[in-house]
């Protein structure tokens, strides 16, 4: 098995970090053992209780972008994650002590495998990959991010959803005593997000349970999180504990708080402002204190994948 | 040493370095020394400078009730400095945006100024501390007379539009700007009681 990064990054820019050296020995062994299991039963997703752990059996994938990714730094100090605050460093600050293990994850609605799951059964049906995406936040920021997740089209699948199920719905866990910041009403708790069924089952989308082929970070909404890379980061909802076949519309975390200003559909648009700000142009974390600003693209740079899902929806309307 | 001369040689420079700390410190995270800036860095230098406007602008106004209720009279001999301070931060704060935020880039700033509401609110809270800070010489003051006095009523105005500039582009989290606008209520309204006592 050949395994091929894009020739034009090195891999110093990609980390900066000596433990980009380390990876790829790890991938390379890994890719060895993968081809020796090929007679047997495919392994399936593992991830270990343990923050920070190296991830095994991580594949790549042609849907990363060549982009250099932002440091291990910038993307888990940085974030937006209200579940521990509402300041950027806050769910950095409040996480560490959280305990994402044991953790349940349960599937109803219209489909025909329901039921609660421990995370570890959740997970194994699928396989590890890395997708390296964009990421584009509804506050005119950016990153680029090394996730590692499970497809979500494959999950979807699995629970074989019935014709009526026209909606994913997902809620994150509702726990105040675990997450302090959900004991101010910021937003109405649990968060909720949702993605129409074409949505759920486009190749991009990914449930990530990693990060820079580790563990993924608390901050970062450990053990599993939504990343559709053609939407503002707020759809990408993180600590899910319920995953709901729908044949509704469901209601979603920050259109309930503002409904003029955060869609259903939230898919990055330059041409369409925020009420309150512009989305033309957004800011590459990481650029330096003196770079400009860079354009914003239409679905993120990701409309070669996902454009056809909305042709004929009027994005101004439906925004 | 007398008084005055204790308040002016010792006091008012003392004050004086008090108030260069929060833009020491924010230099000092620039370059590493005290600590670090963000990862967004160019937005915590922003907000840091525009809330310590926002803090300036209330520790001005809240000389006069503090000396009001105290009776310690000699604070008014730092309120012409405070001020100086809320514009200058207040003025950082828009020089960053200007030039580290848009990058000098005309049609968005334009576009910003003129679309963006908070920040129009913004822009005009600036133009009207200018006016005050330009007028805030012994020598403004004596050539205005009475009309110096009726201008510098307008920071009243400055602190409302400042509230309001901060309100209005906060995402969700609204407690710090109400925060704001308390104190800011508190000490405008002190104003507004000491006013209608004095009339009856």
């Amino acid at each position: 098995m050949l395994i091929k990064k894009p020739s034009d990054i090195l891999p110093s820019e990609i980390t900066g970090k000596d433990n980009y050296l380390n990876r790829r020995a790890f991938i390379r062994a890994g890719s060895i053992a993968g081809a020796s299991a090929l007679a047997g039963p495919a392994l399936g997703a593992i991830v270990p209780d343990e923050a920070r752990a190296r991830l095994s059996d991580v594949g790549m994938s042609d849907l990363s972008t060549s982009e250099a990714p932002n440091s291990y730094d910038d993307i888990t100090t940085y974030n937006n994650y209200y579940e521990f605050g509402t300041d950027k460093a806050d769910p950095y600050r409040y996480s560490q002590d959280f305990k994402p293990r044991p953790w349940t994850i349960t599937v109803d609605g219209h489909a025909d495998k329901t039921g609660s799951f421990h995370f570890e059964d959740f997970i194994k049906p699928f396989d590890l990959e890395e997708r390296i995406y964009r990421m584009r936040c509804v506050e005119a920021w950016s990153m680029v991010i090394p996730w590692v997740g499970i497809s979500l089209a494959e999950v979807v699948k699995y629970f074989q959803p019935t014709s009526k199920a026209r909606y994913v719905a997902f809620e994150t866990l509702h726990d105040p005593v675990r997450m302090a910041g959900q004991r101010r009403r910021v937003l109405d708790w649990p968060y909720r997000e949702g993605l129409t069924i074409a949505e759920a089952t486009n190749p991009l989308a990914i449930l990530a349970v990693g990060l820079y082929g580790e563990v993924l970070p608390n901050q970062n909404g450990a053990p599993i999180r939504l990343v559709v890379p053609w939407k503002y980061g707020f759809k990408g909802i993180k600590g899910i504990v319920r995953m709901r076949f729908v044949e509704n519309m469901p209601k979603t975390s920050w259109n309930m708080a503002a409904p003029h200003e955060y869609g259903f559909y939230a898919n990055v648009n330059p041409e369409v402002d925020h009420p309150r700000w512009s989305q033309a142009r957004e800011r590459r974390i990481g650029s330096g204190l003196f770079a400009s600003k860079q354009p914003t693209l239409m679905f993120n740079g990701y409309g070669e994948q996902v454009a056809h899902l909305y042709s004929g929806l009027d994005l101004r309307i439906n925004f | 040493m007398n008084t005055l001369q204790q308040i002016r040689f010792i006091w008012k420079p003392v004050v004086f370095l008090a108030c260069l700390v929060p833009v020491l410190l924010v230099v000092g995270d620039a370059f590493g020394v005290t600590g670090s800036l963000s990862a967004n860095p160019i937005e915590d230098i922003q907000d840091r400078l525009g809330n310590w406007g926002i803090r300036f602008i209330m520790i001005t106004l809240a000389v006069t009730p503090l000396r009001r209720v105290t009776g310690w009279n000699w604070l008014i001999r730092f309120r012409r400095m405070l001020g100086l301070f809320a514009f200058f931060y207040v003025l950082l704060h828009f020089l960053t945006w200007l030039f580290l935020d848009q990058g000098l880039l005309l049609s968005a700033i334009l576009e910003d100024v003129v679309e963006r509401p908070f920040i129009t609110i913004g822009f005009a809270a600036l133009l009207l501390l200018t006016a005050l800070a330009a007028t805030s010489t012994n020598g403004m003051r004596r050539r205005l007379g009475r009309r110096w006095i009726k201008l510098h009523y307008s920071v009243y105005a400055i602190g409302v539009l400042a509230v309001w500039h901060y309100w209005w582009q906060v995402k969700q989290d609204t407690i710090e700007a109400k925060i704001y606008a308390a104190i800011l209520a508190i000490l405008l309204g002190h104003r507004l009681w000491h006013y209608w006592r004095r009339r009856r």
